[in-house]
């Protein structure tokens, strides 16, 4: 199955429309309990899920089941999905990297060892020679896209989205002026917005 | 903060990047700004594109794992989502609509599990969690020599918690125990202290649930927690192994 594409600013491709659709349609067969309907679901949404789950939460085990409750919150609520609010996608991955920062959260007392986020494993672009891992063409156009975030807004993206601090911590770590983090993370993730936008 | 500070909030919402007590306000913030739901909105929209970056198939087990799990839990009935986009979602509400619909033969299913167990059950239930060999145990000891254990067997899908010493609930309240999922504090019984001992099979699947807590509440109980948890069980730390 080709990379799912994310409903984006400009107008939807008939491709975007079609997957989107069906992703919610879906999600409303679920809702009635069509198991099948939700085996769909999952193997068109599993891989970005878990992905995402697995960046925030960074113990596979954990990740694993973390990925399990995510779905089975979305089986058992899938009703409370409104069309008219945005797309199934959106809906899904919202609920997915909530839990996954509750759960990292959780266990900050405990185990959290990400005291220094200069670590190799940034997600985000920090420079022009960062390697593209990604092979899709549509998360090559997303880190391109990123680049025309000033640096501050794509290191607060990335402590808060992909490590699940709060704005106030990312405002420490980046040595920022108290409340400007979430000013930071608002305005990046508009720049990235139009960025792909502009881009159709 | 001042109303017009909330608003700047969005952002850092849409990313979860806010402590649980700026995102209950900003929540019932949302409830009442049409723009703020808009922007968030648009700003999760955009999150998705962070979501491309990385992607992980994750192992064939798990999805065997989620069309196992599937086949034991009813998804929420359509008709009672409708009518909870329409009012906030409370358990007086839900259970009130639950009621309407079966007085208009809709059929509807009980939304809270309903405590059918007689007690000889119950304790089958206790002593299977306690014996079960997949038990994971979280304590808590307090100031006052109290602790409190919880116990939760994921084979057998529920939690016990079992209390020391701890003293009487206030007069007119009643200790409340919490089953946290999906972000909420969910109802999962009552326990009235007093005892050397006391034993509570706790309420509902155990299995999603992320953490548990107790906290004191009005004689019979609240339908969220109205006061600071005495204490709180973090699933997420790794469980001590003890001899109860």
């Amino acid at each position: 199955m080709s990379s799912l594409q994310p409903v984006s600013s400009g107008d939807p491709s008939p491709e975007e429309t079609g997957v989107a659709a069906h992703l919610a349609g879906c999600l409303r067969r679920s809702a009635r309990g069509d198991e099948q309907a939700f085996a769909e679901l999952y193997d068109a949404t599993s891989a970005r899920v878990h992905g995402l789950v697995l960046r925030v939460i960074r113990d596979p085990a954990q990740a694993e089941e973390v990925t399990q409750e995510v779905f089975l919150q979305v089986w058992r609520t899938a009703a409370r999905f409104d069309e008219a609010k945005g797309s199934a996608l959106a809906w899904l991955m919202t609920l997915a990297h909530r839990r996954a920062v509750d759960r990292v959260r959780a266990a900050v007392a405990v185990t959290r060892q990400d005291t220094s986020y200069h670590q190799n494993s940034q997600t985000l672009p920090h420079d022009s020679t960062a390697e593209a891992v990604e092979a899709s063409m549509e998360a090559r156009r997303v880190r391109s896209a990123l680049l025309e975030l000033t640096s501050v807004q794509r290191e607060a993206l990335e402590l808060a989205y992909f490590g699940g601090y709060t704005h106030t911590e990312v405002a420490t770590m980046l040595d920022l002026p108290v409340g400007t983090a979430k000013t930071r993370i608002r305005d990046g993730l508009i720049r990235l917005r139009d960025a792909m936008g502009a881009g159709q | 903060m001042t109303t017009h500070e909330i608003h700047a909030l969005a952002g850092a919402y849409a990313v979860d990047a806010l402590d649980d007590l700026e995102r209950a306000r900003f929540e019932e913030h949302l409830a009442v700004c049409a723009e703020c739901r808009t922007e968030v909105l648009s700003l999760q929209d955009t999150t998705l594109l962070l979501s491309d970056l990385t992607s992980v198939a994750p192992p064939s087990s798990v999805r065997d794992q989620v069309m196992a799990d599937i086949k034991k839990v009813r998804p929420i009935p359509p008709a009672l989502a409708r009518i909870e986009r329409h009012r906030p979602r409370r358990w007086t509400n839900l259970i009130a609509a639950a009621a309407v619909l079966g007085v208009l033969g809709g059929g509807a299913v009980v939304i809270q599990q309903v405590r059918e167990d007689d007690s000889t059950s119950q304790q089958d239930q206790v002593s299977r969690v306690l014996a079960a060999a997949d038990v994971q145990h979280w304590n808590v000891d307090f100031r006052s020599g109290a602790s409190a254990t919880l116990s939760r067997s994921v084979s057998v899908g529920r939690a016990v918690l079992v209390a020391r010493s701890m003293s009487p609930a206030p007069s007119g309240k009643v200790y409340q125990l919490w089953l946290r999922k999906g972000g909420e504090m969910v109802p999962a019984g009552l326990m009235n202290g007093g005892a050397q001992q006391s034993t509570v099979l706790m309420d509902g699947n155990a299995n999603d649930a992320t953490g548990a807590g107790i906290t004191v509440e009005p004689a019979g109980g609240s339908t969220s927690p109205t006061t600071t948890p005495i204490a709180l069980f973090d699933f997420a730390q790794t469980s001590a192994v003890r001899d109860l």
